[in-house]
């Protein structure tokens, strides 16, 4: 029977510790689908963060690196500039990327490092237990707002694809989310073509992924998908922000092998 | 022209039972097996026998299955 989809060799055998409908899960997968499917896992270097994904180095099939809590972009620079015929990837979370390593990233895009960042945004801090992040909307609810946040007082939350996509050394931005299959599927090629761009030299490229965090948003899993598409995505809007005109990818294909 | 059929299997051990993937099936077949607790200790998502013929082999539940359980095949 014609396999139409089934687990991508570009992930190891070992269960994800992520928490029920976490979807971490799927932006791992997608990942892994890409390289096994640009036939570069044998030629990538991927860098883990601190944060929820900090084991990632145990999940994907490739060389890996843990880098200190932010600084995933500055290895990923050095790691490029030392083997630039590999293909090299950081994937972060907010409170990595957007609070801790804000300089790493802003100053990466800036120097149009080669390398593909995965930027994971779940608008709260998952593993040290739901605190607010920069990325947190005004009135949602953290341990550490517990009565909302109040842009008044902490200030307002950071839309780093927008940020970053003033920057010239970007070469390809876009914000995706996957809060159903089709969403999913779209993620998988904006991912695709992040990669085929530092494939092609053309610069920095990073894929912001909208995503879940049931367990710190106290709600069920389903409910979980819902808030992103009703309260996350008008405030993050999706789209791609900056791409070079030379960089297009139809062959991506969508889920799994399908 | 005739439809595709599909057979899906789940990896039920890994499943924790999150439900994502009963919500995507646009035959709505996919369900919680809430008479089986697995190695985790999750009721785990099923297919039930005789739901099986009307899978259309789209491959929306493996595609938003977070853990990977599902395998999707189909059927010539």
């Amino acid at each position: 029977m014609p396999v139409v989809f089934e687990r991508t060799r570009g992930l190891t055998e070992k269960e994800f510790h992520f928490c029920p409908g976490c979807t971490h899960g799927v932006i791992h997968r997608l990942v892994a689908e890409v390289l096994e499917e640009m036939n570069e896992l044998g030629n990538t270097v991927g860098v883990a963060p601190v944060g929820c994904s900090v084991l990632s180095y145990q999940y994907f099939n490739c060389d890996m690196h843990e880098a200190a809590h932010g600084r995933a972009p500055a290895m990923a620079t050095g790691i490029k500039r030392v083997l630039p015929d590999r293909m090299v990837f950081a994937y972060q979370g907010d409170g990595d990327l957007a609070s801790i390593g804000t300089a790493e990233i802003i100053h990466a895009a800036g120097r149009g490092e080669k390398i593909t960042v995965i930027f994971v945004n779940n608008a709260i801090y998952g593993m040290t237990g739901g605190q607010m992040a920069p990325t947190t909307l005004a009135g949602q609810r953290t341990t550490t707002s517990p009565l909302g946040r109040d842009p008044r007082q902490v200030g307002f939350p950071l839309r780093v694809s927008e940020m970053l996509a003033t920057i010239d050394g970007a070469a390809f931005i876009e914000r995706t989310s996957v809060h159903d299959p089709a969403h999913i599927r779209k993620t998988k090629k904006a991912i695709r073509n992040a990669f085929e761009c530092q494939k092609a030299n053309q610069g920095f490229s990073m894929v912001e992924i909208l995503s879940t965090c049931p367990t710190n948003w106290g709600m069920s899993p389903l409910e979980s998908l819902d808030w992103v598409k009703e309260t996350m995505m008008p405030y993050y809007p999706l789209g791609n922000f900056r791409r070079p005109e030379a960089v297009t990818v139809s062959g991506a294909s969508g889920g799994g092998h399908a | 022209m005739a439809r595709n059929r599909g057979q899906v299997s789940f990896d039920i051990d890994r499943c924790k039972g999150c439900e994502l993937c009963t919500t995507v099936c646009p035959v709505d077949i996919v369900s919680i097996d809430t008479r089986h607790i697995n190695q985790r200790g999750y009721h785990p998502a099923t297919v039930s026998e005789s739901d099986m013929d009307k899978c259309i082999a789209c491959g929306n539940c493996a595609v938003i299955c977070p853990d990977l359980v599902i395998r999707v095949q189909r059927v010539a």
